[in-house]
């Protein structure tokens, strides 16, 4: 037979489509055509897999090999095809049996010397090959442990191509070479910073915990050195554990972007802090070519912290409202349309004014109120709509430095089981909805019969909208954050408590 | 004489009766014109073939095949023209074939034949 058929996966965004990799080999002189749409680095491809085979033991058929990437028009990138593309020309020459290689998936980037590397994207691709319903994967040994997180698929390892010829059943004697392994990257500090390190500010704790706990978007105000950042990156740290299905997508967008993922899944919710220069490109994704997953996509599932948020372009800023509204984070290209998840939980932190002085007791500001307020005005109002608790962060003072040295503060370890508590009252109150945590479910069902308030708990509520100082949308905010007060409280539905509680979380904030 | 060149020679001949096996008639070796030299001219049934004959003495730097380059051929199809041209009666079809011949100091000489190849 001189015609050999095996598959690949062609990945877009984390959405992997199935490539027939056809190689057939026709009577002419030795030359190697590569059809069906690659990009540059895949058109080499033809070079690595020549030299590749030759170096393994195993060269391929001196005659023609044409191979095509089948469906025809779609555009793939990478070099995750040389495996699925030698094994092909293997078998078209019946080095390797043709009904083997056939019925496995092949991923993998081939080095000169025939040994596999790590190819980034893995555990997407090995996702894909098991929702199209194939059990085997071939990978390379250094990517097996990444691709053996996917359940339900028989995941094989191999350190060259040899071996894997080898394995679909060429003559070929095993020859033992040293595996090309993931360079471990220094793993950055797995202990999430404790809540206890923070001195004062019990505002701030409070509210991180139920920010935590509703799933509420929050922002920060104060001036240079209260200590908003400190607080933004604690947040991630009172947050439970992703569910299986959130450590996938997590661990699969971390493979998309290049990472390392190890041996096991991502269990922790990822923190993402993009410095202020960041363009819509590297906040939502995008590139030329092939698309990349961005901030927002990173910080899926944990928490996004923009930390000087007036100084975001105010596109970028933009940009981040189609995630907040709908959870995906889709990028269009002429050709394609790549869709990445994009539910995350923002973190925004500003001074109040260019100088940053405005408001605190130490010094005075010297900006003009014109200049203060086009500075707070960057973030933009739909933007500002989505957020549901205002934090004013103020400085610490020398007294309450001594205070915190004679108490010892909320651990972040208390702090999660306290919102793991309030997020299973608010997932079995909201049983039969659409949404799992407070900071998602709408106005009308707030204020429907399923969760009215008694008048007397909202009175104060009440009053602020009849006086004009909220708007509705406010008012439905501020309902939003009383029930996630009330589930960290354990309290049955919130009292005048909670909902003063979280009048006082919006203070400041634009009606 | 370079060893090379009379590698080269060897495969010649080998080439030729490898053809002339397989029911070829030779029409010319070597034939020379001013922009170069074509190793083989052979015919089968009205067909003329003009044949690059490419012999090596081992395959440790790559099959003979390897070394037929693209623009080796451009060359060989040109002169096909040139002897065309000049012969009478003009060949109704003709053919660029490679022959590829691999002839160690010692052991079996293997000879291979593509046909059709530009």
């Amino acid at each position: 037979m001189a015609l050999a058929r095996t598959h690949a996966v062609a990945l877009l965004g984390l959405d992997g489509s199935l490539v027939e990799v056809e190689a057939d080999i026709s009577g002419q002189l030795p030359a190697m055509v590569l059809i069906g749409l690659p990009d540059a680095a895949l058109s080499e491809a033809t070079q690595r897999v020549r030299t590749a085979a030759k170096n393994s033991g195993c060269p391929l058929t001196r005659n023609k090999l044409t191979v095509n990437l089948s469906p025809a028009a779609l555009r793939k990138h990478g070099s995750g095809f040389d495996l699925a593309i030698a094994l092909a020309c293997l078998a078209a020459d019946e080095v390797v049996s043709p009904e083997s290689v056939g019925e496995v998936v092949h991923l993998g980037e081939l080095a000169l010397d025939g040994r596999l590397r790590p190819t980034p994207g893995m555990l997407p691709a090995v996702i894909a090959a098991t929702k199209l319903g194939y059990t085997t994967v071939m990978v390379p040994l250094g990517n097996a442990d990444e691709a053996a997180l996917v359940p339900g698929v028989r995941v094989v390892g191999v350190a060259s191509l040899r071996d894997a010829a080898i394995w679909h059943g060429a003559k070929l004697e095993p020859l033992r070479v040293e595996a090309i392994m993931n360079v471990t990257e220094e793993e950055e500090d797995p202990v999430e910073p404790d809540l206890a390190d923070i001195v004062g500010n019990e505002d701030g704790i409070l509210a991180l915990q139920i920010a935590a706990a509703g799933g509420h978007h929050i922002f920060m105000l104060g001036p240079p050195g209260a200590g908003k950042t400190m607080l933004a990156s604690r947040l991630p740290g009172l947050l439970p554990d992703l569910d299986a299905a959130a450590a996938l997508e997590v661990s699969s967008l971390r493979s998309l972007a290049g990472r390392h993922v190890g041996t096991s899944l991502v269990t922790r919710p990822p923190l993402e802090s993009p410095h202020h220069t960041a363009t819509a490109a590297a906040m939502v994704g995008g590139g030329s070519g092939l698309i990349k997953p961005g901030a927002a996509s990173r910080a899926s599932h944990g928490v996004l912290f923009l930390d000087e948020a007036p100084e975001f372009a105010s596109s970028v800023l933009d940009a981040l409202r189609q995630p907040l509204e709908s959870g995906v984070i889709s990028i269009h290209r002429a050709n394609a349309i790549a869709h990445f998840p994009g539910r995350f939980q923002l973190v925004m932190a500003a001074n109040p004014c260019p100088c940053g002085q405005f408001g605190s007791a130490e010094q005075t500001c010297a900006c003009p109120p014109s200049s203060r307020r086009r500075y707070l005005a960057r973030i933009s109002g739909p933007l500002l709509d989505r957020i549901d608790i205002q934090l004013d962060v103020r400085r610490i003072t020398a007294a309450q430095l001594r205070l915190a040295n004679d108490r010892p503060g909320l651990t972040s370890a208390i702090a999660r089981s306290r919102v793991v508590a309030a997020r299973a009252a608010a997932a079995d109150r909201l049983a039969g909805t659409p949404w799992k945590v407070n900071g998602e479910v709408s106005g009308p069902w707030l204020r429907g019969p399923q969760a009215r308030l008694d008048p007397s708990a909202t009175a104060a509520l009440d009053r602020a909208l009849e006086r004009g100082g909220i708007t509705m949308r406010g008012y439905d905010r501020v309902l939003r954050v009383a029930w996630s007060i009330a589930d960290l409280d354990g309290v049955l539905r919130p009292g005048r408590e909670q909902v003063g509680q979280a009048l006082y979380l919006r203070k400041g904030m634009t009606p | 004489m370079a060893d090379k060149d009379d590698l080269g020679r060897r495969g010649e001949h080998y080439a030729a009766d490898f053809l002339a096996e397989a029911g070829y008639r030779i029409l010319a070796r070597n034939w020379r014109c001013q922009q170069g030299e074509i190793d083989l001219i052979v015919e089968r049934g009205g067909e003329v073939v003009f044949v690059e004959v490419k012999t090596r003495s081992s395959e440790a730097f790559g099959h003979p095949f390897e070394a037929v380059t693209v623009a080796k051929l451009a060359r060989l199809r040109r002169l096909a023209a040139q002897w065309c041209d000049a012969a009478q009666p003009r060949p109704a079809r003709i053919r660029i074939d490679v022959v590829g011949v691999i002839a160690p100091n010692r052991g079996e000489t293997r000879v291979e034949h593509l046909e059709g190849v530009f």
